[in-house]
């Protein structure tokens, strides 16, 4: 089972917004997938504040499901997002580095779900969650 | 019969609306990476986001990455929100849009929550955004964004928000209010 995951990684890895955005991938396993991205100014979203913007918080979401997707025991090859609904807690603490943790927790045939949960260093108040339907693309001719 | 005050000339009104606009949006350092600047049609505002390699997700195909198309979207409500307030308080003498000590004091909506649907995969093109501003209130306010590229008709993502309005510096804080 290397072969797909590995496959998996250097996609995930290889995602140009992704990568623009300095994420890490820290964790992909049977459908779970931890995705971290480090402070960095030119996020900000409030200058007033320096508090980085929903809209990457939302890009970490959206990497750490698709991946939690895409290493699903399922094996898919392709997944897209179908809706992404992003819930603010709180704002993240400047200068920290924020971590979104997705799992992928059904499939269907063609659908998959996903809940995701992002903090800063501070671990036990969530920055933000979300849940979203992705699409699912199996293998031509794998079990269902 | 009063004569009315003679209109400002309109090249003073358009720049002073651009310089305000441009106030706005240039200050969030998050914008100036994605790239997206806005077109202004008296209030109306129409975000673009011109097509660039590192709002790629899928390479293979290519198309656009999710949480590109939905920080585009979320820029779009945001600035749709804030540019409504500033444009009544500009219009109405309250704020002058030149006095960068009056910009700075301008406080961003929250986002509450976003869902955003995503209807196409997002083409390696320029994409626009128009948002409208469903209800507004002092406190919370509810907005939706359409997303298109080639197509007005054809919607790649659109999207609902709710955000949590700055408080107002005229008013009392609501959260002197609560009972606790």
């Amino acid at each position: 089972m290397t072969e797909p995951r590995t496959f998996v990684r250097q996609f995930i890895e290889a995602l140009p917004h992704s990568s623009a955005l300095g994420m890490e991938l820290e964790l992909l396993k049977d459908g779970v997938a931890v995705v971290a991205m480090p402070y960095d100014t030119r996020f900000i979203g409030d200058p007033a504040t320096g508090v980085i913007h929903g809209g990457a918080v939302s890009a970490l979401m959206d990497t750490a499901s698709g991946a939690a997707v895409m290493c699903h025991p399922c094996q898919p090859v392709a997944t897209a997002t179908i809706d992404l609904r992003i819930d603010y807690m709180r704002p993240a603490t400047p200068g920290q580095r924020i971590t979104a943790r997705a799992e992928c927790y059904h499939v269907t045939r063609s659908v998959a779900f996903v809940r995701v949960t992002t903090t800063d260093e501070d671990t036990d108040r969530p920055v933000a969650t979300a849940t979203g339907a992705f699409t699912l693309e199996r293998a031509k001719g794998s079990a269902k | 019969m009063s004569k009315r005050p003679r209109p400002e000339p309109v090249q003073v009104i358009k720049q002073r609306r651009d310089a305000a606009l441009h106030r706005l949006v240039d200050g969030v350092p998050y914008i100036q990476f994605l790239g997206i600047h806005f077109d202004r049609r008296g209030d109306e505002l129409t975000a673009v986001l011109p097509f660039d390699e590192k709002l790629i997700g899928n390479p293979m195909l290519p198309a656009l990455h999710g949480g590109a198309t939905a920080a585009f979207l979320e820029v779009a409500a945001i600035i749709e929100l804030s540019w409504s307030m500033l444009w009544e308080d500009m219009e109405q003498g309250r704020l002058d849009p030149s006095s960068p000590a009056a910009m700075a004091q301008l406080r961003l909506p929250k986002t509450i929550d976003f869902t955003v649907d995503y209807l196409r995969s997002g083409l390696p093109r320029d994409a626009y955004a128009r948002a409208r501003i469903n209800r507004s209130g002092r406190r919370y306010a509810s907005v939706h964004v359409e997303a298109w590229q080639d197509n007005r008709t054809k919607l790649f993502a659109q999207a609902t928000g709710h955000f949590l309005m700055p408080s107002r510096e005229d008013e009392p804080d609501p959260s002197h209010m609560l009972a606790t």
